[in-house]
Formats: C-alpha cells, structure tokens, sequence
C-alpha cells in the first residue's frame, strides 16, 4: 500500500466522516425503557436475549434480500420459499443423522448441524441461481410484473415442498446438547438462542469484512449506489448481481434451518409467513442497507418479544406501530441508501 | 343507445368476449332456476360477489399500476362489520347499515393512511407494506377471538326475509321455490352487477383515464400537473369500498364471518390469479376470470382427486394430482401467464380479430 | 493529421421514443486533446454515453482502436481502454477516496509513483485518503472522478463538463491536471460549454448541435476566428472566461 497518511488532523475544512450514530441508539434505549415497563429484571434478561436471537435470525434471512434490492432493484417476493426449502433439505441430513444428533457429545450434534447447514445452503444456494436465470431475469426492471411473478415462484416452490415432503408439518427437535437453558443470576437463557445469536454475529462479521475489506465487497457497495459507474469501470455487475442473490438465497437457507429447530417444526408456509417481518425490517433498515437491516432486524424482534409479553394480543401489531414510528422519523428507513 | 349508457361505453370489442359475457350473465341471473341444488347456487353466489372483489382489485392493479397485498383485509373488513353487528346487534336490517356503515368507514381510514403513507414512493414499499398490515390485520381478527369469535369465526342470523324459511310465494315458480334464499341470492347478484357497472363507469370516466396516464409514466402525469398521490389514493380508497361491500354482500350470503373465508392469505392469491388470467386493465376480465376460475375450483378439484387416486401406485405423481396441490397448479398457471399472456384471457379474445 | 483512435460515422442514437443523435461523424486522433462543443442538448452528453456503451447506437458504426464497438456492451468497451468521467462525476459516495481509486485500478493496489504524480496536480486527494467521497466539495469530487479515470494509464479518456459549477480556483488545477495529460500524449475527448476553458487546451475541436456536428477542424481555426466562434457557438460564450 502506498502508506499515505491523511493530514486531516490539520485541517477543519470538511466535516470529518460521521457516523450516523442516532439508529443505533434507539436499541439501548429501547432495550431500557422496557425493563421497568417488564419490571422483573430476570424476566427482562430472557426476553431479551430471546429478542436478540430472533433478530439475528431474521437479519440473516433479510440481508440478502436487501442487498439484491440495492445491487438491482429487485425485490424478491418469492425469498421466502428459499427459508422454508432450507429448513426442510436440512431434515434430508438431519432425520436420518438422529443418532448423532440426540448422541451426547457436542462435537458429534455440531458435525450432523454443520453438514446439515451445508447441504441446505447449496441447495437454496442453487436454486437461487435457478431462480434468477427462470424467474427473475425476464422481468427485469419491470416492478409490476416481478411482484407477481415472484410471489408466484414462491406459492410454486411451496406447493412442491408439500409435494415432496408431504403435507403434514415435520417435527424437528434440536440436538442433545443444545437443548434446555443455563442460569444466569435468576434468568434462564436457553441455550439455543445463545448459538442463534452467535451465529448472527458471525454472519454480520463476515459480511461487514467482506463488504468492507474485499474488493468484491467495494464492488457490491459501490453498485448499490451507481451500478452504471461500476460498469463504466469495467465490471460487469451482472455477474456481481447474481453473486449476491445465491448467496442471499443461501444465507436465506441458512436462516430457515436455524428458525426451523427454533420452532422445532417445520411447515411449507414458514417462510411465507416470517416474510412479513423480513419486509417490515429492511423497510426500517433502508431498502438496501446492511447495517440499517441488522439494526432494524434486532429491533423489529425486540419489540415483538417485549410486546409479546407485555400485550401478547397485539405482537404482530406492534411491528407495524413500530414502522410507522420509524418511517415518520426516517421517512426512508433508518440508514437511507444514497442513490444517484 | 341504452346499452352504450349502461356499459359506460366501453364495449367487449371481440364477438366470443361478448358471446361469454352473455352465457356468464345469464347463467348467473337464472342460476336459481337453471341449476337447482345448494352446490350450484352457492357457486353462483361466490362468482357474483367475486366478480365485485376482482373487478375493484383490478381498478388498482391493471389501471393504476399499484400492487396491493391489503385486499382481503377490506373485503374482511365488511364481512366482519355486517357479521359482527348482526351478531351482536340481531337479525335486523338497522344492524346490516350499521355494519355497513362502520366497516366502510374503517375501510376508507385505513386505506386513506396506507396511501399517504406509502403512495407517494415505488410500487413496492407499497406492497411490501400492504402485505405487513394484512397479515398483522389477520393475525389481530384470529387472535380477538372474544370479539371476533377467532378462528372459528362467527355465525349470525341475517334479517327475517333473507332467510330460508321465509316464503315471498307459496307457491314454486318453475320448480324453485321462492324463498328468503332465493330473495338473498337476487340482493347480492343485483347489488353486484351495479357494483360491476360502476366501476366500469369510473374506469371509463375522465378520473379512470388519468389513472391510466399515472400508470403508463406517472412523472409525465405529473408533469402535466396530476397530483398523482391524490389519484392513487383515491383509487385506493374506492378500491377499498368496493371490496368492504363484496365482503359484506359474502357475509350476508354465507351468515358466516371468518378468517379462512375472507382474510386469509389464500383468498388474497385467488383474486390475483383471476385478475391476471382474466386480463389485467380490463373489467371484463374479472367476470371470465371469476366465473371459469370458480367453476374450476369448484368441480375441477373433484376431477383432480380422481386422477389421483388412479395414479395412488406412482407416489410423487399422486401427490402431484392430489386436489391440495390446485394451487400449485394454479401457480405455474398464475406464472406462465405473467410471462405470456399479460393481457389474460380478455386480451387474448379482443387481439383475435 | 495523425491516425484515428476513436471514430463515430452515421451514429444514431433513440433514448425511448426520443431521437437524440442523427447521424454523428466524428473522429478523435490519438495522442490529442478533442474538445466537443455545443449547447445545452445538442447531444454532447449522448454522443459519450453511446461510446461508452450506456446507450446503443441504433445506425452507424464505432471504431475505437480498430475495434468495432458499436454493439459492445459497457465494461467490455471499459477494459478496451476507454475511461470515462460522467456529467454527475459517478464517484461511490459511500466509499473512501482510496476504495474509489482502488475500485478503478485493474490491478489489485494503484501504482505508487502514479499516484503520487496525481497527488502532485491533486494534493486534496491525498489530503482526505481515508474519507468518504460524499464528504468532499464539489471540486474535490470532481478532481476524484478525473484521478478515478487516470489512475491507470487507459488508451482513451472523456470527460464531461468537468468545469460544470466549479469555482475558478479549482478550474485552474483542473487546466494543470490536463496539461500534464496532454504532455504524456493521453488522448482525451473533453466535452466542454465553457469554451474559456478549453481555448488553449484543445488540438481538434468539433460542434454539436441538434444531434450532428455542424463543425470540426484544428482548435487554433476556430480560436482566432471570433466570428465563426458567434456562428457556431453564440455570443453567450463570451460572458465565460
């Protein structure tokens, strides 16, 4: 590297590069105010870290889909079917591995949940890249009709999963060891939603370095915002495209094999139905923006569990009153995605 | 010319579209009489109220350019304002108004805060947030169960005349009796057809024309100084209206208000499948749509249980047949006609010359 | 006069039901400046658009280098060698300087010496490195977008309007920036209204007006000529400089 140090120190003509700090405190604050509302600090400790998991969750199904959106502007209607065909290839490894996965060593549980992850990420990985060659890439750049056949592609994929899976819902039981909770002072953690969570941090490392540190990850940045300049350098965003819309679809995958053992069971309208919150989050987030997605994923699930236990009439509800505050706040999400 | 006043002018414009709509026409004006039993007539019942449903979704979607996923939450919305005031008030007209009423003027509110919360940006943060709502509408009906009976829904007497016991004639008129059936029947087909001729007076009126001008290039609408977030929202809003009357039109017929029958997700599909294979931008489209895809569902599934049950031997292709996968067929239908036949049916018909 | 790098014949060009470009002839010699005037919507900003491959001709043939570019598609045309620095100067305002700069060298680090060298006519760059490019001025943006297109030594360069909104100050690094490019031999098509401007940089220059160019010859020609300069290009041109 050309080791240029910037003399910004001596200068006070711009601004220096401020970080856009206002979003990321609505989670502490929020995460606060509902501590006396709940008023039992181990019951508040559990609803949280049950909120922090299903936020990782969900960001891990929507990031992909917000990046698509951003790189192409295209949105998948159709991204559900990608959660609910991971969670059941997932059973594919998983049903006929019951004996490592109920055996009592962790190594033997984690080696049947990594092959199985794997064998779901290739999958929807596949067929994510199936799915944009059939179903998307016709109608590119045309809204209306995406919508439609999108949506269509996903009533398709989830009618075939009943076709192969049969129509009765598959129960999914979590490996030995990751079963039950740990005590921490008074509040019970299941042990679960610790790995749900470490593995939602894990993929938003990654991304961020990826994003951050890769060139691809510049590419796919500097796409989002002028994807006709990035051409006009010399690459060809197509291919960039449909990069990220297989690993969007894998990571959806990876996501409903992890929803799916946090439900333990599994149904073809899964995906469908946690689709309502995945939109609800990258509209907070900023249609296109990672970090406006995590952000608003963890909130999206936080409120839905504080709201779960204070008002549990009104859970679903609260996520639109939710983004309804928000969008009156930030009318475009909380990270806006600079357009040209 | 009378007829020209009644269709608002705006004719079939091919010879087998007109031929159609006669048969469809006619066929639901006598159905009664033509094809007795509670099968037949409750078909012809669904495929007038659906006509309705459609023909107002198609006011959004094939004239205005806008995708919405909240359309059952309005049609959901008057069948559970009359069922509720029926149930709760009792069988008496004074409660269908009121229920009427109250669900029209909910259904405007919210359709009236949806659109200026979300009109003014693209399509899809308009459907991406409809579909929040809709489910966050239908999740709120199951789970008030001591309101809204919950997933059982609520079953309600409708006002004494509309009733099957009650008799307007002794006697039976070409072997139909002429009762309080029959008389709820002719309210929901009449109420439908003007319905029907309303909205195809808006679609054809000058309002239904700058819709038209938003959706080709909404900037150019602009631009000639259409506040296009006006149009849209008023369009939205009688799009709204109209679905709360065929909800309640339904509640009126069925003496039932539940989930399943009028906010679920299924039904939101439904109305979609029949606009765009019916032909989107055409109201015509929703009568061939609603009737042809009705009769299907209705006596189609029974045929694709039969070639199931033959095919019991082979496993995956039974499963494939078996009449719970009709709507995957209807999603490979639903797809391939976005692709080639965007003008559905009615398109289809009027560029064959 | 030297060889052809760049040359347009016939080029039509539709945008939608509009017809923008009709019939454009026009040649860029190798190792020279070319400056494209002509006014607002004369199609200056089409004619780059479709050498880049952003629009497609729908007549007419492009020659760049030998190779027929007419129906190439955008990156294709880019790593042919054309660099190109749009109108709204298309620099990631997400991204730092050094990731712009880096996103336009094919190679995985820009080349040191060269950087420098830009440094030397560009010393804002080096200044704000590591910072944003949506926090820059205009001016440092727009130096940004010209250091994106000569990062790396590309065959051919255009440049839209840089002097657009500029304060005089900086339009005076931008003239040192083309200077030394024009003093390696870098063969430039400047698109350009301020005619102040590219008087004393331009070698060839040609007019544009209603999609055709109505003239071209040496820069010299038409810089001593005031009244082929009121014919061409309008009184307005004096109220520049």
């Amino acid at each position: 590297m050309t080791t240029t140090t910037p003399a910004a120190t001596a200068d006070a003509e711009l601004p220096r590069l401020r970080l856009d700090t206002p979003p990321l405190l609505v989670l502490p604050i929020l995460a606060l105010l509902a501590l006396p509302l709940i008023g039992s600090f181990p019951t508040w400790v559990t609803l949280t870290v049950a909120g922090l998991a299903m936020g990782m969750m969900i960001f891990i199904m929507a990031s992909g889909l917000t990046l698509v959106f951003g790189l192409m502007d295209v949105l998948n209607f159709g991204h559900g079917a990608f959660v609910s065909v991971g969670a059941f290839t997932a059973t594919l490894v998983l049903l006929p591995m019951q004996g490592w996965m109920q055996a009592d060593s962790v190594l033997l549980n984690l080696a049947a949940l990594g092959l199985a992850v794997a064998l779901a990420m290739l999958v929807t990985g596949l067929l994510g890249w199936a799915f944009e060659r059939v179903v998307v890439m016709p109608v590119y750049g045309q809204h209306l009709k995406q919508i439609l056949i999108t949506m269509g592609g996903m009533i398709v994929a989830e009618q075939m999963i009943h076709v192969v899976w049969g129509p009765d819902q598959i129960p999914l039981p979590l490996p030995t060891s990751f079963r039950g909770a740990i005590l921490v002072g008074d509040a019970a953690i299941e042990k679960y939603r610790l790995i749900a969570v470490a593995v939602g941090l894990i993929v938003f490392v990654a991304m961020f370095l990826i994003l951050n540190r890769t060139k691809i990850g510049l590419l796919i940045r500097a796409g989002v915002e002028n994807g006709e300049m990035v051409e006009a350098l010399g690459y060809r965003i197509r291919r960039l495209f449909v990069g990220v819309f297989v690993a969007g679809s894998a990571l959806a995958g990876l996501g409903g094999v992890l929803w799916g053992l946090y439900k333990e069971t599994l149904t073809a309208a899964m995906g469908g139905d946690i689709m309502v919150l995945v939109f609800i989050v990258i509209i907070i987030g900023g249609l296109g923006s990672v970090g406006g997605c995590f952000i608003g994923a963890l909130l999206v699930a936080l409120v839905a569990n504080y709201a779960g236990f204070l008002a549990p009439k009104i859970a679903l509800v609260s996520n639109i009153l939710l983004m309804v505050a928000i969008l009156l706040w930030r009318p475009q999400g909380l990270y806006p995605v600079a357009k040209r | 010319m009378m007829l020209h006043r009644i269709l608002s002018g705006d004719f079939p414009r091919s010879r087998v579209l007109a031929l159609a709509l006669l048969v469809v026409f006619a066929g639901l004006a006598l159905a009664p009489f033509l094809f007795p039993g509670a099968r037949a007539i409750n078909v012809a019942a669904t495929i007038c109220v659906f006509v309705v449903l459609v023909a107002s979704y198609d006011l959004l979607l094939g004239y205005t350019g806008i995708v919405s996923f909240a359309h059952t939450m309005f049609y959901g919305i008057g069948a559970y304002g009359v069922g509720l005031s029926l149930y709760s008030v009792g069988p008496t007209w004074g409660a269908v108004f009121m229920g009427l009423t109250l669900s029209l003027m909910l259904s405007l509110a919210l359709a009236l805060l949806i659109g200026l919360f979300s009109l003014r940006v693209k399509a899809i943060f308009y459907a991406m947030i409809t579909l929040a709502v809709a489910s966050a509408f239908a999740v709120l009906a199951s789970q008030l169960s001591d309101f809204t009976g919950g997933e059982d829904g609520r079953t309600f007497s409708v006002p004494e005349a509309l009733r099957p016991g009650f008799r307007l004639v002794e006697n039976e008129i070409f072997g139909t009796a002429i009762n309080g059936k029959l008389l709820t029947y002719y309210l929901v087909f009449f109420s439908a057809l003007a319905l029907f001729l309303l909205l195809l007076r808006v679609v054809n009126s000058p309002f239904g024309r700058v819709l038209q001008a938003i959706r080709e290039n909404d900037f150019r609408a602009e631009a000639l100084g259409y506040r296009t977030v006006v149009y849209r929202t008023l369009a939205n809003c009688l799009s709204a209206a109209t679905a709360t009357l065929a909800g309640a039109l339904m509640a009126l017929w069925l003496r039932y208000a539940g989930p399943q029958t009028t906010l679920s997700f299924t039904i939101m599909m439904d109305i979609l499948l029949i606009v765009v294979i019916g032909g989107m931008g055409t109201l015509y489209g929703s009568v061939v749509g609603a009737a042809l895809f009705l009769l299907a569902q209705n006596y189609l599934q029974a045929l694709m249980k039969q070639a199931s049950d033959g095919l019991a031997a082979v496993p995956l292709l039974a499963n494939l047949l078996h009449p719970d996968r009709w709507l995957l067929w209807l999603g490979v239908l639903f797809v391939l006609s976005v692709y080639f036949f965007p003008t559905g049916i009615v398109g289809k018909l009027r560029s064959r010359k | 006069m030297s060889e052809a790098m760049l040359s347009l014949t016939g080029v039509h060009t539709h945008i939608g039901q509009y017809h923008i470009l009709q019939g454009v002839d026009l040649t860029v010699p190798r190792g020279e400046l070319t400056v494209l005037l002509g006014r607002n919507g004369a199609g200056k900003t089409t004619t780059l658009r479709t050498i880049m491959g952003l629009w497609h001709a729908s007549r007419g043939a492009l020659l760049f280098d030998g190779e027929d570019i007419t129906r190439a598609a955008t990156p294709h045309i880019a790593c042919a060698g054309i660099a190109y620095v749009p109108e709204n100067m298309g620099i990631f305002s997400d991204l730092t300087v050094r990731e712009n700069l880096l996103l336009a060298a094919r190679a995985d680090e820009p080349n040191a010496a060269r950087l420098e060298w830009i440094f030397g006519f560009f010393p804002a760059l080096k200044k704000f490195w590591n910072q944003a490019a949506g926090t820059l001025s205009g001016g440092q943006k727009q130096m940004l977008a010209i250091a994106r297109a000569i990062v790396e030594p590309r065959k051919l360069l255009l440049v839209d309007e840089p002097t657009k909104g500029l304060a005089p100050a900086i339009i005076q690094s931008l003239i040192v920036a083309f200077r030394e490019l024009k003093a390696m031999e870098t063969t430039i098509l400047l698109v350009e209204q301020n005619f102040g401007f590219v008087k004393s940089l331009g070698d060839t220059v040609a007019v544009m007006d209603d999609g055709r160019i109505v003239h071209s010859g040496p820069m010299a020609g038409l810089a001593e000529n005031r009244e082929l300069q009121q014919k061409l290009l309008g009184l307005s041109l004096d109220t520049h400089q």
